[in-house]
């Protein structure tokens, strides 16, 4: 039956080409070459799948249908963000990354995707100037698998073992890190100053040593708290020969300091943030960056593009194919690096974001999240039983809420801002039982005077 | 100052070998960097308005900031207008090789096949595009509904019970993989299982991922007969110590492991663990399933076989698919449906916990799931055979070419197969490196030469997938007939490859990474503003 298949997909299955292309090969029916598997392994039985092609129009009908279903982010009115962010996202990143050519490359070399590696060493420049880093790798997954990256290239360049983190990662995130550094490595929390929520020096003191490859600090943390120490925190670890590794979110460094400004050894962080879609939060841009010396540009186990020289004096390669011994590819289990296809197409996008966005855009974009969050803290805090923010800290776009002394809880509350079109901030009571019934609100710059006030609002009706 | 045209490079660059006909010369733009177009002051009106009131409630916060934790100099991003930015992409586009820029039949490993443009329309979709992953179930029906959709579809392609995409690709798979093993074994408390055994033709992703789940690990050598590692290999790298064997199936090499089967007996009686890479699965889509062979664990890489597409490298998606025995050890979530809806399970104690941030690449799994559905059971098995008829004509029409031999001669291969220019290079000094670079002069991709180790001598990898027609294989084919033709009659053509293309070859002359520029501003340190080196 699959012998008179003619199928949209498939150039070749035109009538006739099958029986001249077997001829060609010198066998009778295809079933010939997959004599290859052993008898008792091949399957010849029918699945619980659809059997037959199904038309362009009818795929589309289908698949929108169900989509249907869905209520989007968009159509509430929302104040979700826990690493997963609504910004705007410019007119040209849909033009630029539906492009064919770089829709469809995949591996390529300097003299036939010039252009695609250009537009990649571009993205690592712009995304070197933001964060005042020397070297920026290609891509990694996303941003909890750049953190786990940084991590494990700490170690090897110290040689040490332990990871000092804070205590106020994201869970989820935290997991991910986790099972990067499981065997190799010990991790040690460090607390945070209760009032702030910023790292607690003290205890940083007693716990950075010797021992310690690196301290991991993220700057906005998981709860929208600015570490305004990081440059002290960077002395008391280089103090001791550990390495500062900073977590950061690309938007917010129009505005606070970038890790190249206290010093910073590994940066990394995740670009979902720069203009690329929510998408349900996948297809994200994992950021690794490091300082231009060789022993951290040997341990990035990723893809970098770079320029060579060519044979023409003058010319430019675009290329990443030199620097293969670092990653998989070129040394399989000696390079103990896990990041294979990454996010290329995303990384090509944020650096059409960048670009656009320029300088003062990216110092515009810092201050109204910075002023919109200010904005909703100010007003949710006047609401009787509830505080904003929970720490006396500069914030970037996230702050957590307390409704604490409201006897609601936040799930409870959510569930009442749902049935009014809203999607209240994440529930991390659950995550910080510490902290009581609070939740991690996100505002961005999308976010209006009116729907703020409109959030204000709706919260004294149902509270 | 932009410098628009070097009529010095140019000349430069041009050989006389850059006449010869190929039927194909890359589009090349005199195009700088943005960095080299930048006007200060350049502004683009982009971001969202201030409202009056809030800006005069909130302006200065940012001067609340401590100076230490305010950035002190803004970053010296380029300042270029918005058509200006446009252009300079497009122009990057365009001195890119797509897969639908030209014949695509030569990247091994990789399966370059079509990507249906209705599933880039589909990902556009505000109603997949806007959704936040934190939204309440019942706001994510639809897309969980597509997600567990070609769930089940995939658990019947591989002949096993339960799915997850969280892994984000290939590599990613068989690190999960990897980590469920590890999981496995200290559940039963056998912590002293500490040994990966892998093959050589495998795709080197999986060594690396059990290296980074902190297995020691043996890598086993195909014979130079059959192509497989043969039962007394496995038997003698079998041990107490054993955790599991990771393989690809069919290899890099095309050859499919007749012993597999066995091979999975073997390991299992030791008490491991078989994983299945099948980043090859397009060559055998509904012929052969990961869980009759006997293996605990399979991945599928969605942004090959399953045409998500490449995106320049990225964003990919992977499935790992498992027997019952694994379900407790499968990253969270676990997509679950109850019969009436779809849920977000958790609550898996055992779990290796998480891979990657949310769902994983949600919008890459709807476009596998419409690629499943375009091409419907009939459809995959089609492409499956389209894939093994099309190398098998590539491979008898490129036999022909001299100086070209196959590995493994006397094995059929299914979807990709290697060759060697072993024979070439001795008599003509050139190299498969020389020989592709001049195939780029051709207007087809150049072609994927082997992973390493490099058991097979200068070794060329075409994988040419159902998505090729005919006439492309056939031009790729010429374009062979006459690199080799020019090898012997005149090894300099090839050995100065390109000559057509957008630039000339790279030079490998650095002595530390430190040397080579990854971003402007280091490029600007070494060679100051927009002056070439």
């Amino acid at each position: 039956m699959t012998e008179a298949l003619v199928h949209r997909f498939i150039p070749n299955s035109s009538p006739g080409m099958r029986e001249a292309m077997l001829a060609e090969i010198g066998v009778d029916s295809v079933d010939r070459i997959y004599e290859e598997i052993p008898a008792g392994l091949r399957f010849e039985g029918k699945l619980d799948l659809p059997h037959a092609p199904m038309s362009e129009a009818d795929v589309g009908r289908l698949v929108s249908a169900a989509l249907e279903r869905d209520r989007t982010a968009a159509e509430y009115l929302s104040f979700l963000g826990a690493g997963c962010y609504d910004h705007y996202s410019p007119a040209l990143l849909g033009e630029v990354m539906g492009r064919s050519e770089f829709l469809t490359a995949y591996t390529g070399t300097e003299v036939t995707d010039h252009g695609r590696f250009m537009a990649m060493f571009e993205y690592q420049s712009m995304m070197g100037d933001l964060l005042e880093m020397d070297v920026v790798g290609s891509a990694v997954y996303d941003g909890a698998t750049a953190s786990g990256d940084a991590l494990q290239m700490a170690s090897r360049v110290t040689g040490r073992r332990q990871l000092v983190l804070p205590e106020l990662i994201d869970p989820d995130r935290f997991r991910v890190m986790l099972n990067y550094l499981d065997p190799w490595f010990d991790v040690v929390r460090v607390k945070h100053e209760p009032a702030t929520g910023i790292i607690d020096l003290a205890d940083l003191r007693a716990k950075v040593s010797e021992r310690t490859a690196a301290v991991y600090l993220e700057n906005p943390g998981y709860l929208g708290v600015v570490e305004t120490q990081a440059a002290e925190i960077s002395r008391i670890a280089h103090a001791k020969g550990a390495l500062l590794i900073a977590g950061v979110n690309p938007t917010s460094l129009g505005v606070l300091a970038p890790p190249g400004q206290y010093d910073c050894d590994i940066a990394c962080g995740d670009g979902q943030s720069l203009g690329l879609p929510m998408a349900c939060g996948g297809t994200r841009l994992g950021i690794l960056a490091c300082k231009n010396e060789d022993r951290f540009t040997r341990a990035l186990p990723m893809l970098m593009v770079g320029i060579l020289r060519t044979s023409v004096p003058g010319e430019r390669a675009y290329t990443s194919h030199a620097l293969f011994h670092r990653i998989f590819y070129g040394t399989r289990e000696a390079a103990r690096s896990i990041s294979g296809t990454s996010a290329f197409l995303m990384a090509i996008g944020a650096g059409v974001y960048m670009a656009l966005l320029g300088p003062r855009g990216m110092r515009d974009l810092g201050a109204t999240n910075m002023q919109r969050a200010g904005y909703a803290m100010a007003h949710l805090n006047k609401l009787p039983g509830v505080r904003a923010p929970v720490f006396a800290a500069p914030h970037f776009n996230e702050f957590l809420v307390d409704f604490s002394a409201t006897g609601r809880s936040v799930a409870d509350i959510n569930q009442a801002l749902l049935q009014k079109g809203i999607l209240g901030g994440k529930d991390v009571s659950v995550e910080f039982p510490e902290f009581g019934q609070v939740a991690l609100y996100c505002v961005t710059e999308t976010r209006t005077q009116a729907e703020i006030d409109w959030l204000v609002h709706v919260l004294a009706e149902v509270l | 100052m932009v410098k628009t045209f070097e009529p010095g490079v140019e000349a430069e660059r041009m050989t006389r070998y850059g006449e010869i006909d190929t039927g194909y010369r890359a589009p090349r733009w005199h195009e700088t960097t943005l960095y080299e177009q930048s006007r200060p002051g350049t502004v683009n009106q982009i971001l969202p308005s201030i409202e009056p009131e809030l800006a005069a409630e909130t302006t200065g916060i940012v001067d609340t900031l401590p100076a230490a934790a305010r950035r002190a100099v803004p970053p010296a991003l380029p300042e270029v207008s918005e058509p200006e930015i446009l252009r300079h992409y497009i122009r990057c586009s365009q001195m890119t090789f797509g897969y639908d820029s030209g014949s695509n039949v030569g990247v091994g490993t990789c399966t370059m096949k079509y990507s249906p443009r209705l599933n880039e329309e589909i990902a556009r979709l505000p109603k997949l595009r806007d959704l936040h992953p934190l939204e309440p179930e019942a706001a994510l029906q639809g897309v969980l509904e597509l997600m567990y959709g070609l769930r089940n579809w995939l658990r019947e392609l591989a002949g096993m019970d339960e799915v997850t995409f969280q892994p984000r690709g290939g590599g990613h798979g068989a690190y999960t993989d990897a980590l469920m093993i590890r999981a496995h074994h200290r559940a039963r408390n056998q912590n002293h299982r500490d040994e990966m055994i892998t093959c050589a033709v495998s795709h080197p992703c999986n060594p690396a991922a059990a290296a980074a789940a902190g297995f020691r690990v043996i890598s086993l050598y195909p014979d130079p007969v059959t192509g497989e590692i043969g039962i007394e290999a496995l038997r003698a790298a079998i041990s107490p110590r054993t955790a599991g064997i990771m393989v690809t199936a069919p290899y890099d090499t095309g050859v499919f492991d007749s012993k597999i089967a066995e091979y999975a007996r073997l390991v299992h009686d030791a008490g491991g663990v078989v994983s299945l890479d099948q980043a090859n699965f397009n060559g055998v889509m509904t012929r052969m399933r990961a869980g009759d062979l006997g293996a605990d664990m399979v991945h599928f890489n969605l942004h090959k076989t399953f045409s998500t597409p490449h995106g320049s490298y990225g964003p990919g998606a992977c499935a790992v698919a498992v027997k019952e025995g694994f379900v407790p050890f499968l990253p969270v979530p676990l997509l679950r449906f109850d019969g009436e809806s779809y849920h977000l399970d958790h609550d898996l104690p055992l779990s290796i916990g998480k891979v990657g941030t949310f769902l994983g690449m949600v919008p890459n799994v709807v476009k596998a799931y419409a690629y499943v559905l375009a091409m419907g059971q009939d459809g995959l098995r089609a492409a499956s055979e389209w894939a093994v008829i099309n190398n098998n004509y590539l491979i008898r029409k490129l036999l022909e070419v001299r100086g070209l031999a196959i590995s493994y001669p006397n094995r059929r291969k299914l979807q990709e197969a290697r060759f060697t220019l072993r024979k070439l290079f001795e008599d003509t000094g050139v190299t498969t490196t020389d020989f592709n670079y001049r195939l780029a002069d051709f207007g087809v991709a150049t072609y994927f030469e082997s992973h390493v180790p490099r058991i097979i001598d200068e070794p060329v990898t075409p994988e040419p997938t159902e998505g090729q027609s005919k006439r492309d294989l056939d031009r790729f084919i010429a374009a062979f007939h006459q690199i080799s033709a020019e090898a012997y009659r005149e090894p300099e053509i090839v050995k100065t490859a390109p000559h057509r293309c957008i630039v000339r070859r790279e030079v490998h002359d650095y002595r530390s990474l430190t040397e080579v520029p990854f971003t402007w501003r280091v490029w600007r340190r070494m060679h100051g503003d927009g002056q070439p080196g």
